[in-house]
């Protein structure tokens, strides 16, 4: 498969990149592209967001890819659409960014569990392994 | 009104034996909906059928919530249509066209379409006889585009046209469903095309219609199962819908990917282009 990148800025307001070749879905490569945005501080409070269809028509993608993310976002509580204004960053929920990230670091740890079971590593090894990588990153 | 076209149980029959339907399908407003299949495997009846080009022998379609025969003449005026086979004399330059179509339809918009003329570099005072395959194409989507429909119906519009008119066209279709009451059918079989922009896709095979479903859906649910010829009996028959055998493997179509990976650890499961998907549900063994 080719490879390609789309690339598009909202006047300097959002960034979004979309690989075609990534096995992450579009519609969630958009989310994380305007979540990683909002925890940043990219993306302010009550900044509106593109349409559903102009974004769709900008980065090339379907109007239903692009509503599953929108949908998904406000489900969340990342963002709020409001009834003929559009679409907007919702007020910035802390606890719920670190929910996320909590449960994302489960499905890793999850992972590391599996392949060491498998493989049969001692779990001394890994927790040795987290200290040297972490060690690595203060320096 | 949610659905712009809704087909019930249509069947269309020809003497050289082939036969569509019977098909029911609806197509939601405000959406680009994909139609892919073979050649010869009945899309261009379809489009024809919907149009009231040919005769259907059973069933009933209604196009913005009115029958498409009582009403043809009011729904035509909100239909642009690209068909495979270009409809306009040869000796008419393209300011002849502008003339008649302005006759034609009551929503004409000159001034659109000479800018789409523009925008196309086409020359405004040649003849059709000398045209290019591609201009010829290109001057059938601006005479569908310029009196300002509310369904495109394309047959193959795209095909003939270089890569960068194509996704200049592609970018024009966008572009129309900014309108949330807008909405475009589009027969194709470059399916790169539809992989990005189509909402829905349809797949017709040998008149039948083998399937109707969201593209995300197929993008997220649907894959291909990999496994060397050895382990061909690992695979259980609930868990593939048709598959393929290769020289050194074998390929099975799933539609349900994840179940799959977790239950097939150890075997290799692809994403599915739209083109792999038509190839293994037309070739493919059950």
């Amino acid at each position: 498969m080719l490879y390609t990148v789309i690339y598009c800025v909202y006047g300097d307001v959002m960034k979004i990149i979309i690989s075609n070749s990534s096995s992450i879905p579009i519609y969630e490569q958009i989310k994380n592209n305007i979540v990683s945005q909002i925890m940043n501080n990219e993306l302010l409070e009550d900044e509106a967001l593109p349409s559903i269809r102009n974004l769709a028509q900008d980065i090339k993608i379907s109007i239903m890819t692009v509503k599953k993310a929108y949908d998904e976002l406000e489900k969340e509580g990342y963002i709020i659409s409001r009834q003929g204004k559009g679409t907007f960053v919702a007020p910035k929920n802390n606890e719920l960014a670190k929910e996320q990230a909590q449960k994302e670091i489960e499905e890793y740890v999850f992972k590391i569990i599996n392949l060491s079971k498998k493989f049969n590593i001692d779990q001394r090894d890994i927790f040795n392994l987290f200290d040297i990588l972490r060690g690595e990153e203060n320096d | 009104m949610i659905n712009a076209v809704e087909i019930k149980n249509l069947s269309k029959s020809y003497n050289n034996g082939f036969k569509l339907g019977e098909i029911s399908l609806n197509i939601p407003k405000g959406l680009i909906i994909g139609l892919i299949g073979e050649n010869g495997a009945g899309k261009t009846t379809l489009i024809k059928s919907i149009l009231n080009i040919i005769k259907i022998d059973t069933g009933n379609i209604k196009i913005f919530d009115k029958d498409y025969i009582n009403y043809e003449n009011i729904i035509k005026e909100d239909i642009g249509v690209v068909l495979d086979n270009m409809f306009f004399p040869e000796l008419l330059t393209l300011s002849d066209i502008d003339k008649i179509m302005g006759d034609i339809f009551k929503n004409w918009d000159s001034k659109l379409y000479f800018d789409f003329l523009n925008k196309f570099n086409l020359p405004i005072k040649r003849t059709i006889k000398n045209l290019s395959k591609g201009m010829r194409k290109k001057l059938e989507i601006a005479t569908a585009l310029a009196h300002h429909p509310k369904l495109l119906i394309l047959d193959e519009p795209t095909s003939g046209l270089d890569p960068i008119t194509r996704s200049e066209v592609l970018d024009i279709f966008q572009n129309f469903v900014q309108d949330e009451e807008h909405t475009i059918l589009f027969s194709t079989h470059i399916t790169s095309d539809l992989e990005h922009i189509a909402d829905y896709i349809i797949f017709i095979d040998q008149g039948k219609l083998v399937l109707n479903e969201n593209k995300d859906t197929i993008v997220d649910n649907y894959g291909i199962l990999k496994c060397d010829i050895d382990d061909f009996n690992k695979v259980s028959r609930e868990d593939y819908l048709v598959y393929k055998k290769n020289k050194y493997s074998y390929d099975f179509l799933i539609n349900n990917k994840s179940k799959i990976k977790k239950k097939y650890r150890d075997f290799v499961i692809d994403n599915i282009s739209l083109e792999e998907l038509m190839i293994l549900m037309i070739k493919g063994d059950k």
